[in-house]
C-alpha cells in the first residue's frame, strides 16, 4: 500500500487538493469562498494532467540542440491541454465573480443562506 | 445564521437543517475521496516511458515537429500549428467571457450622466491611491520592465517557454498596475473601449483568416508559401509568431477589461 501511494504521490496530492476544493464548495456559505474552492479544484486537475505527461529524468520538449529523439523529452500533449483548462477556468472565474457582484448589489450580502431567505421572502409577498 | 434567516423560519429548525446538510456533505466528500483515491491508484505509474499516453502522437510531435512547424518549443508548435483550431476556440472563449462580464457589470444608460461618468466613478475616485509616493516611484521603474518582459515572452513563444497566453497575462498585469498608480485618465489615452474593441476584433480576425488559409491549403494538398525559416531564429516558424502576437493582444485586453469593468462599470 505504502509503495503504491509513493509511486502515485503527485496523483494522491492532486486528489487531496480536489477534495479540499470540493469541501470548500459544499461547507462554506460565502460566495467568494465557494469560488476559491472551485479554483482549487481546477488547480488539482491541472496537476493531475501535467503529471501524467511527465517522464522521470527527461527534459522539457524544447529542442535547442537539434536532436529530435522522442526518448529525450517529456510528453508535450498534456502541457497543451492544461493551457486550455487554465484559459477556460479564468473565463469562468471572471463570470462567476461578476455574477457575485450583481448579487451583492441586489441583496447586500454574500451569505448564500441569507440570499435564499430574501428570495423566499420576495416570493411570499 | 444571519438575522434575516431567524425572522422567517424558527431558529431551531434551520439549525437542524444546517447540521444535517453538513453531515451529509462530509460523508459525501469522504466517499468521493476514497473513490477518487482508488481510481488514481489504478492509473499507470508516474514517469514511466512505457505509459500508454506516451504513444505515437507524442513521438510524431517531438520528432517531426521542428521540421513541419519550425518551432523549437514543441508545445508552441503543437498548440498553434497542429491544434491551432483549439487555441482559436480558447481565444474566442476569452472574448465571450469579456462580453458576458460587460453585460453583467456595465452601468446602464439610465445611470450615466451627460459626460459619460456614473456613480461608480465618484466612488472610484475616493479609493484611488493617487498620492502614494512610494507606489508611484516604484511603478516608474517597474512598469516598463513588466511590459518589456511581457513583449519578450510573447515574441519568444516559439523559442522558449511562454507564448501568447502567459505573455498576454503579464502585459495585462502591467496595464492594471499602471491603472492603479496613475488612474483612469492616464490609461484612457491608450486603453479605452474603442481601442480594446478594435484590438480584440482585429486580432481574432487575423488569427481566423491566417489559420483558415493554412488549413485550406493543407487540406487540399496545396503549397502554402509560408516560409518556415531556420529553427531558432526569432523570425521563423511560419504563422506561429503572428498567432502568438494575436493571442497575446486578446489576453492582455481581456485582463485589463475584466479589472476595469469590475472597478467602475465601464472599460
Amino acid at each position: 500500500m505504502y509503495e503504491t501511494i509513493m509511486n502515485h504521490l503527485m496523483d494522491v496530492v492532486s486528489v487531496i487538493l480536489f477534495i479540499i476544493g470540493f469541501s470548500n464548495l459544499l461547507l462554506h456559505r460565502n460566495m467568494i469562498k465557494k469560488i476559491i474552492g472551485l479554483n482549487i479544484m481546477d488547480t488539482s486537475i491541472y496537476m493531475l494532467l501535467a503529471t501524467q505527461g511527465y517522464i522521470t529524468g527527461l527534459k522539457a520538449p524544447i529542442i535547442t540542440d537539434g536532436i529530435t529523439d522522442a526518448t529525450r523529452y517529456i510528453n508535450p500533449i498534456p502541457s497543451g491541454l492544461v493551457l486550455t483548462g487554465i484559459v477556460v477556468s479564468v473565463s469562468v472565474t471572471a463570470l462567476m465573480l461578476s455574477m457575485t457582484i450583481r448579487m451583492y448589489r441586489e441583496y447586500h450580502t454574500l451569505d448564500l443562506d441569507a440570499i435564499l431567505m430574501q428570495v423566499r421572502k420576495k416570493d411570499l409577498t | 445564521m444571519s438575522d434575516i434567516g431567524k425572522k422567517y423560519l424558527p431558529g431551531r429548525k434551520i439549525d437542524r437543517i444546517n447540521i444535517i446538510f453538513k453531515v451529509v456533505a462530509v460523508i459525501m466528500t469522504c466517499i468521493l475521496f476514497f473513490a477518487l483515491l482508488i481510481t488514481v491508484l489504478d492509473l499507470p505509474e508516474i514517469g514511466r516511458i512505457s505509459n500508454p499516453d506516451n504513444n505515437e502522437v507524442e513521438k510524431r510531435y517531438v520528432e517531426e515537429g521542428i521540421k513541419e512547424t519550425g518551432a523549437v518549443n514543441t508545445v508552441a508548435g503543437m498548440i498553434l500549428d497542429y491544434r491551432a483550431f483549439d487555441t482559436f476556440g480558447e481565444s474566442n472563449v476569452l472574448f465571450a467571457a469579456t462580453i458576458c462580464v460587460t453585460v453583467m457589470l456595465r452601468a446602464s444608460a439610465k445611470r450615466r450622466r451627460k459626460d459619460g461618468t456614473t456613480e461608480f466613478d465618484d466612488r472610484d475616485r475616493f479609493y484611488e491611491p493617487r498620492h502614494d509616493t512610494v507606489l508611484r516611484i516604484a511603478a516608474v521603474f517597474l512598469i516598463p520592465m513588466i511590459l518589456v518582459f511581457g513583449v519578450y515572452v510573447i515574441l519568444n513563444g516559439h523559442l522558449s517557454p511562454g507564448g501568447g497566453f502567459s505573455g498576454g497575462a503579464i502585459l495585462g498585469a502591467g496595464f492594471i498596475l499602471y491603472l492603479n498608480v496613475f488612474g483612469f485618465k492616464a490609461t484612457e489615452r491608450f486603453m479605452n473601449e474603442k481601442t480594446i474593441k478594435w484590438i480584440t476584433f482585429s486580432a481574432l480576425m487575423v488569427y481566423c483568416l491566417a489559420k483558415s488559409y493554412s488549413f485550406f491549403t493543407g487540406a487540399n494538398h496545396l503549397e502554402s508559401h509560408i516560409p518556415l525559416g531556420t529553427p531558432g531564429a526569432i523570425l521563423s516558424s511560419g504563422l506561429i509568431l503572428i498567432l502568438n502576437i494575436c493571442v497575446g493582444m486578446v489576453v492582455a485586453c481581456t485582463m485589463y477589461s475584466f479589472y476595469a469593468l469590475v472597478r467602475r462599470g465601464r472599460i
